[in-house]
C-alpha cells in the first residue's frame, strides 16, 4: 500500500519507478503481482485520436475603443461569443464559413474548428473578425486583426468530453460506400475501423474509476492539466467484462490544460471525408499503483478487451442498438477480424504508435520529477447509464 | 542476355509534347515494356507521367536519353504520390483503402505506417481517406 505522498515524495526525490502500460503487463508476469506492487510506483497510460468534443475558450483583451463581440470568426470559423466581452469559445467541429459540406457528397471539410486550434498551438499568425452591435461602454462595431497564440491573455482547451474508455468497431452493411466519423466504409462489410488505444489507454487501465477522477493531474499535448468533471455521456454502469472491462463506450473525461504550453504534434485538425472536421489529441494519464488491485487493473491486454462491432449504414444512424459481434483488440491489432464467419480487413483512427509515443514522454517527466501526481478531489460515477433523446409531442 | 529491370520514373514535361508519340518509340525503338500509372496535361500544357518501365540496364538509359531530347526532367525517386512522414500520425486508416500495400504497418508492436514506393499505383485513395492530409499528389 502506497499513497499519493509517499508516491509524490519518490518523484521528488527523483527515484520513482515508472513504467508504461504497455511494459508493465511483462513485469508483472515476470517479478508477480506483489512485488511489483511494491516496487512500481507509477503507472502511464495514453491516447491520440480524434475527440470531437473539444475546444477552447480564447481571451483577446481589449481593442482601442473596445468591443463587446457579439459574432465572431477565428480564420473565418465561427466562434461562440455568448459569453463575457471578448471571451469566445472555439469548437473543434465547426467548419469554416462557407465550407460546401455535403453540396458536392462526399464533400472534403478541408478546415475548421480542429484546424484553427493546431495552428494556434502552432504559433501560426491568425485572424479575428468580430461585429458588435455598439454599447455606451463597447462603442466599436466591428474590427479585423491578426493574433498568434502568445497575444492571446489565455488560450485554454476545455473539453467535455475525452478519452472514451472503449469504443466500437464500424463496419458497413450497405452496397454503397458509407462516410462517417469513423471514416470512410467501403460496402458488403470489406472494411472495419477501429478507435482506441486499447491496453494503453487511460480508463481501461483504471476501468472503476479508482485513480482517474476529478482533479487528476493529466498530460494533454504535452501541458499538464486536469481533470474537471465527468465527461459528457460518461456511463460508468455499462456492462462489463467478469474482470470489470466494458464492453462499450462507458467512461469519459472532461479535461482542461493551458494551450500555450501543448506541442503542435499532438494537437491535430482531421478531415473526414463526407462527414466533416474534428481535433485528433494526444493525451497521457498516469495510474498511481497505490496497491495490488490497482496494479493488477493495469496489466489489461488487449486481448481481454471487448469491443462492439456495429453497422454504421443501418443500426448506428437508427440507434437500433444491434451489436453484430464482439471482437478484442488483439484480434483487431492483426489487421483482420472475422464477423459472421466472413474476414474484415481492419483499419484504425487512434494511433497506437502516438500514444506509445506519449505514454514514454508522461513516464521520462514523471521519472525526471516534472510531473507530480494530484489525488482526486471527487470521483466519477460508476452506475450511471447514458439516457437517449425522446423525440416528443408537443405538450398541450 | 542482360536481366531486365524495372523502375518507376515520373516524368515532368515543362512544355508539353502532346503531339510526338514518345510512349511509341519508347516501347518500338528500345524494345521497352510501359505500363503507366497516371498521366496529366495541365491547362498551362505542362504534363506529368507517372510510370513503370521494364527492359535491360541499357536499354532503359538508352531510352530515358531520347526521352531527355524533349526537354523532360526525369524523377527517379520522388513520385506522384507523396506520404509526408514525419507528420503522419500513424493511425492507420489509409491501410485497408490501400488496394497494393504501399501503405502498410512496419511494426506490429508499435503500429507504425510506412510507405513502399514502389508498390504504388496512385489511384489516390489514400489522398481522399486520410484525415490528416499527409497524403498528397505532385500533380
Amino acid at each position: 500500500m502506497k499513497t499519493y505522498e509517499q508516491i509524490n515524495n519518490s518523484i521528488e526525490s527523483g527515484k520513482a519507478v515508472v513504467l508504461t502500460a504497455d511494459e508493465i503487463i511483462d513485469y508483472v508476469d515476470k517479478k508477480g503481482l506483489a512485488a511489483a506492487a511494491k516496487e512500481v510506483d507509477v503507472v502511464t497510460t495514453a491516447t491520440f485520436g480524434p475527440m470531437c468534443s473539444s475546444g477552447c475558450v480564447l481571451n483577446f483583451g481589449h481593442s482601442k475603443p473596445k468591443i463587446r463581440m457579439s459574432e465572431a470568426w477565428v480564420q473565418d470559423v465561427l466562434v461562440y461569443t455568448g459569453l463575457g466581452a471578448v471571451d469566445v469559445y472555439l469548437g473543434a467541429t465547426q467548419l469554416r464559413h462557407r465550407d460546401p459540406e455535403n453540396m458536392d457528397y462526399p464533400g472534403e471539410f478541408r478546415y475548421g474548428g480542429g484546424h484553427v486550434m493546431e495552428e494556434l498551438v502552432a504559433g501560426k499568425t491568425l485572424q479575428l473578425f468580430a461585429l458588435s452591435y455598439g454599447t455606451d461602454c463597447y462603442p466599436l462595431r466591428e474590427i479585423r486583426t491578426y493574433f498568434t497564440i502568445e497575444d492571446l491573455n489565455q488560450a485554454i482547451m476545455v473539453n467535455p468530453r475525452n478519452c472514451y474508455q472503449n469504443y466500437n468497431v464500424a463496419v458497413n452493411d450497405s452496397e454503397r460506400t458509407i462516410y462517417t466519423y469513423m471514416g470512410t466504409l467501403e460496402p458488403n462489410r470489406k472494411n472495419a475501423n477501429y478507435c482506441s488505444a486499447g491496453q494503453l489507454s487511460p480508463l481501461l487501465n483504471d476501468p472503476y474509476y479508482e485513480t482517474i477522477g476529478v482533479g487528476t493531474r493529466v498530460w494533454m499535448a504535452g501541458a499538464h492539466g486536469h481533470v474537471y468533471a465527468e465527461g459528457t455521456q460518461h456511463a460508468g454502469g455499462c456492462e462489463r467484462t467478469p474482470e470489470g472491462i466494458p464492453k462499450g463506450g462507458a467512461g469519459t473525461l472532461a479535461l482542461t490544460a493551458d494551450m500555450k504550453q501543448m506541442r503542435e504534434e499532438f494537437v491535430r485538425g482531421v478531415s473526414f471525408r463526407g462527414y466533416g472536421v474534428s481535433l485528433a489529441l494526444g493525451i497521457g494519464i498516469p495510474i498511481p499503483i497505490l496497491n495490488e488491485n490497482i496494479l493488477k487493473r493495469t496489466c489489461v491486454r488487449d486481448r481481454e478487451i471487448l469491443t462492439p462491432v456495429v453497422d454504421y449504414s443501418v443500426d448506428y444512424p437508427q440507434n437500433t442498438g444491434k451489436v453484430l459481434c464482439y471482437v478484442n483488440y488483439e484480434q483487431l491489432r492483426s489487421g483482420e477480424i472475422a464477423v459472421e464467419g466472413r474476414k474484415v480487413s481492419v483499419g484504425s483512427l487512434s494511433s497506437y504508435y502516438k500514444a506509445l509515443e506519449i505514454a514514454n514522454l508522461l513516464a521520462d517527466e514523471i521519472r525526471s520529477g516534472s510531473f507530480r501526481l494530484a489525488e482526486p478531489i471527487a470521483y466519477l460515477p460508476k452506475e450511471s447509464t447514458m439516457r437517449p433523446l425522446l423525440i416528443r409531442e408537443k405538450p398541450s | 542476355m542482360s536481366q531486365t529491370v524495372t523502375k518507376k520514373l515520373m516524368l515532368f514535361f515543362p512544355q508539353c509534347e502532346c503531339d510526338k508519340p514518345i510512349i511509341y518509340h519508347l516501347v518500338k525503338d528500345h524494345n521497352l515494356i510501359i505500363n503507366v500509372f497516371r498521366a496529366k496535361v495541365t491547362p498551362e500544357e505542362e504534363g506529368y507521367l507517372v510510370l513503370d518501365v521494364t527492359g535491360t540496364e541499357e536499354d532503359i538509359e538508352r531510352g530515358m536519353d531520347f526521352v531527355k531530347t524533349f526537354n523532360v526532367s526525369i524523377n527517379y525517386t520522388g513520385k506522384g504520390v507523396i506520404w509526408d512522414q514525419e507528420h503522419c500520425t500513424h493511425c492507420g486508416h489509409c491501410v485497408t483503402h490501400c488496394p497494393t500495400g504501399a501503405l502498410y504497418i512496419s511494426n506490429r508492436a508499435t503500429r507504425e505506417v510506412a510507405f513502399c514506393e514502389a508498390k504504388c499505383i496512385e489511384c489516390l485513395e489514400c489522398i481522399r481517406v486520410c484525415p490528416f492530409g499527409e497524403c498528397t499528389s505532385a500533380f
